[in-house]
């Protein structure tokens, strides 16, 4: 809010409903809509509305990048690195040229430039070929000679980081033509290991520790996960000489082609990105992309579009991962529970990228008035990591919680009355009481009490994730003359069902059904809408869909109260009709009959995002800011250890989780459900596994890179929690990556509860629980 | 170069020809020359199941079959389902439940559901993760989908 806006004073409603709601004042914009009321109050948000694509998902209609078919569309495919190390000498593609087919040709790792010649992983995009069919591409591709000189490599985490060890990098010039996203500043390094961003210190950890009755310490590691979005990345590229039209995978349509008009220098009115129902992204689709970037360019090369989708190995070698990590821990408490000093040091790997570290939970969390990280990013010859679902906090709470778990312990706490003693949040103290009655903690034994060979166990765990906001995110709202209304913006819906809940909000503000709503995302033609990441989609979009919409309402009503002869005041929208409040000319009409008096075919408004009314924590960049409140959740795990397999069953889980005003309880619960299960696959099965001999992945596929299925899906129970904050014209925020952060270390502590020995790695695979019960030998871990 | 064959499938209950080289998975025929997308790739080699379709009525998937091996066995899509008489309960309860989140392997969810509820009209939980044990979905839509098929199953006379 600038200082020269007009405002006005409103009263909203604030508070966890469960707790009881009160009311507080805002000063608001004074062309804001009236504070929205607690969703009991409500007609259409906060209730379980299907999606508005489920029909066309349902019946195979449903129009995903990959079934995007143009008239004279070329098919590429991309030649990666073979080795994960090596200087490449010389390309000749002059066979492929000559293929009867082949219509464009690509090189991306120029021999002759110095920021491409050297590739740093297999997998590594080295050309890319645009043919009449995905076939001849595929076979130009065996054509292409390509001279290597290999060169020294290193896959493995602790390897990376001895000084001996082979180095990723020469310089920073050799660094900076891979990195694309999430990148931290280049930091002075020593080998592979590159100074880490110190964020959050406070106070003296050491003499925190003098103070301290307690300290507990432990070292953790965690797996490096693959994001295995059903639909693997994909892009049609259409370059014309009137501009350029891209489908992509994407969950940034506007950042996309902000850098398509960037690096293609073209106006941002000449690119166009498009992406109608779009198959999982997890973070791993944030941004252009390398293999994006080549089919613009084999599009502008063979005049015609290029439709270029990965298959399932280069997914796994090259889509992005969630970086793995080694941590060590120290708490030191009084015997009162109080945290007297807490630090964390991290090495983690991002492959040949960054931002591998664990996130600011250690930070956040607890109140410790004496912390201190060291999060270290090393450099080993694997595919570059990317955000996924709570990057940092995820890997992050496993070896936080964990240790909170062994501190309670050693003072003989409870696990729960422990974090009610040293968590601030109310959100999470209420989400701890109900979850703990949900689950029946009263039930939870000592650990490895159970006497036959399987042992249950009870475990909690929290999680603290930042409300999002993407300031630069807009919606268009509609009233056309027959009584139709459309939503218009380019924010996609990757699933989450955001285009359903525009379509409630729009129909809350206009009286009418969801049904009514005609929501048009997912095109830059639209105005521009916030990125599918960071769990900011509906915290971004819904309050400048309402405000647009409240907009366009009163226009109708201004329209009307001409035509009626009455106060522009005297109308009110519910129920499909809308009602004419003057003591002479009291009467209901139909919204179509209202919208039938308009002047012109169509009004419409346009809005932007608000910053939120208390204004931001802080600007993150110039289109995004971080809210005041975090989003907490609290999730307990029930699980069943077999000592002689060492396969731990998760049975149950109870997630309990805050999104301030929840929107549409069916679509939270999917999200949470999705969440909770990419959580559960993480704490027992997903591990990229390199081979440190070849340097290459050995189980590039979706079936020895394990994931949970039907088979391993245990109850899962959602709360969420109505929490007002009076923050915007919806109060809501995000759930997706508030939902995945906390299931894997809860699973563990339950482990733990279980059996009484502590797991420290990711995966708990069979093979890891036995050897933590000394049953086998330690496997040496995976890398 | 392979040699591209005339080869006469029935699809959706609808005899199609169309001209193919042999190596041409029945997945890939049906979304390239027989246009019908419903049909999804994701693994390419029979890991993920997103590609289900019936053969005689038999969830199988449609990547691991090569189009010439089809024969004179019926074929029957996501886009076939339906039959023109409206959704199926199952479409219907998969949006009731919202057994969907992003959709990309809704319909081969779809696909191994219906075909249980084909042989076994009132299955038991443990039936129906039994019945989709081989497919992933991502966005973990697992326990709406075991809600909806029981729904579904509900619906029917006993």
């Amino acid at each position: 809010m600038t200082d020269d806006e007009i405002l006005r004073t409103e009263r909203f409603p604030v508070g966890i409903s469960s707790m009881g709601v009160s009311e507080a004042e805002r000063r608001i914009p004074f062309d804001e809509p009236a504070p929205l009321a607690p969703n009991d109050e409500l007609q259409v948000i906060g209730k379980p509305v299907p999606r508005v694509d489920a029909v066309a998902k349902v019946t195979g209609a449903a129009r995903f990048t990959v079934d995007v078919k143009l008239p004279h569309m070329l098919h590429a495919r991309i030649l990666r690195a073979p080795m994960p190390h090596a200087r490449v000498r010389a390309i000749d593609a002059s066979a492929a040229i000559g293929l009867p087919g082949v219509r464009a040709v690509d090189i991306i790792a120029n021999p002759n430039a110095p920021s491409t010649a050297t590739i740093h992983y297999a997998g590594e995009p080295i050309a890319a070929v645009a043919a009449t069919d995905a076939g001849i591409a595929e076979a130009a591709l065996a054509l292409i000679r390509v001279e290597y000189e290999a060169l020294p490599f290193v896959v493995d985490l602790d390897e990376a980081r001895e000084t001996t060890a082979p180095r990723v990098y020469q310089d920073r010039e050799e660094r900076r033509a891979l990195l694309d996203e999430w990148v931290l500043p280049y930091l002075p390094r020593d080998g592979n290991v590159q100074q880490a961003v110190p964020t959050g210190n406070r106070g003296d950890v050491e003499g925190g520790l003098l103070q301290a009755d307690v300290i507990v310490s432990g070292d953790y590691r965690t797996s490096v996960q693959t994001h295995c979005c059903l639909e693997p990345h994909a892009i049609v590229a259409d370059w014309r000489s009137d501009g350029l039209t891209v489908y992509a995978s994407t969950q940034f349509t506007a950042g996309v082609r902000a850098t398509l008009a960037q690096e293609f220098a073209l106006p941002l009115n000449r690119v166009r990105v498009v992406v109608a129902a779009m198959g999982g992204g997890f973070g791993s689709k944030s941004s252009l992309r390398e293999f994006g970037r080549s089919a613009v360019r084999l599009s502008r090369q063979a005049h015609a579009p290029v439709r270029l989708v990965l298959d399932r190995k280069e997914e796994q070698l090259d889509s992005g991962n969630r970086p793995g990590t080694w941590q060590r821990l120290r708490i030191g408490a009084r015997r009162d529970g109080s945290l007297t000093s807490l630090s964390v040091t991290s090495y983690g790997t991002a492959g040949v990228g960054t931002g591998a570290g664990v996130g600011n939970i250690a930070q956040a969390l607890y109140t410790c008035p004496n912390f201190e990280s060291a999060q270290y990013d090393v450099f080993v010859n694997a595919g570059p990591g990317s955000a996924m679902r709570g990057p940092g906090n995820t890997p992050g709470a496993f070896g936080l919680e964990q240790t909170i778990d062994e501190l309670a312990e050693r003072l003989q706490f409870d696990p729960l009355k422990l974090r009610d003693g040293i968590d601030p949040s109310p959100v999470r103290r209420e989400e701890r009481r109900i979850g703990a009655e949900r689950i029946g903690w009263s039930r939870r034994h000592e650990p490895g009490a159970d006497p036959g060979p399987v042992k249950r166990g009870l475990g909690v765990a929290q999680s603290l994730w930042s409300a999002n906001v993407q300031t630069n995110a807009s919606c268009e709202v509609r009233i056309y003359r027959d009584g139709a209304v459309e939503l218009l913006s380019s924010v996609q819906d990757i699933g989450t069902g955001i285009g359903t809940i525009l379509a409630q909000v729009v129909a809350e503000e206009l009286g009418l059904h969801p049904d009514q709503i005609a929501v048009r995302i997912g095109d830059t033609d639209f105005p521009a809408g916030g990125p599918s990441y960071g769990s900011r989609t509906t915290a971004s979009t819904t309050p400048p869909a309402r405000t647009a919409a409240h907009r366009v309402r009163e226009m109708l009503f201004q329209q009307l109260a001409v035509h009626l002869g009455v106060s522009s005041s005297a109308f009110s929208a519910h129920d499909g009709v809308i009602s004419v409040h003057d003591d002479a000319k009291q009467r209901d009409i139909s919204f179509r009959e209202a919208a039938a008096i308009l002047r012109t075919d169509r009004i419409g408004a346009v809005c932007s995002r608000r910053d939120d009314y208390l204004g931001f924590r802080h600007a993150a960049g110039p289109d995004a800011a971080i809210a005041r409140q975090d989003l907490g959740g609290v999730q307990f795990a029930e699980v069943a250890v077999d000592t002689e397999t060492g396969i731990v069953r998760v049975e149950r889980v109870v997630a309990v989780q805050d999104c301030g005003r929840p929107m549409n309880p069916l679509l939270i619960e999917s999200q949470v459900q999705g969440g909770v299960l990419m959580g559960l696959s993480y704490a027992l099965f997903e591990e990229r596994l390199m081979d440190r001999h070849t340097g290459l992945m050995v189980n590039p596929n979706l079936e020895q890179y394990k994931l949970a299925g039907s088979r391993e899906t245990p109850a899962i129970e959602v709360v969420v929690l109505e929490n007002y904050q009076g923050q915007s014209a919806t109060d809501a925020y995000g759930i997706a990556e508030p939902s995945n952060i906390a299931t894997a270390p809860a699973i563990a502590n339950a482990v733990y509860n279980a059996i009484g020995v502590r797991m420290h790695e990711l995966p708990m695979t069979p093979a890891r629980i036995l050897a933590a019960l000394g049953k086998v030998p330690a496997l040496e871990h995976a890398g | 170069m392979t040699v591209a064959e005339e080869i006469t499938v029935r699809v959706n209950g609808v005899e199609r020809s169309l001209r193919c080289e042999p190596q041409v998975t029945l997945a890939e025929a049906l979304r390239g020359p027989l246009e019908l997308t419903g049909t999804k790739i994701a693994c390419n080699r029979g890991a993920c199941s997103a590609c289900t379709v019936w053969l005689d009525g038999e969830p199988v998937c449609a990547c691991m079959l090569l189009l010439v091996d089809v024969g004179n066995r019926s074929v029957t899509t996501i886009e076939g389902l339906a039959d023109g008489n409206g959704l199926q309960p199952i479409q219907r309860a998969f949006i009731d439940h919202d057994a969907i989140q992003c959709g990309f392997c809704t319909p081969g969810l779809v696909m191994s559901c219906a075909a249980l509820l084909n042989v076994t009209a009132h299955p038991t939980a443990d039936q129906v993760r039994g019945a989709i044990a081989g497919h992933f979905c991502r966005c973990g839509t697992y326990p709406h989908v075991i809600e909806a098929a029981l729904a579904a199953a509900e619906g029917t006379p006993a």
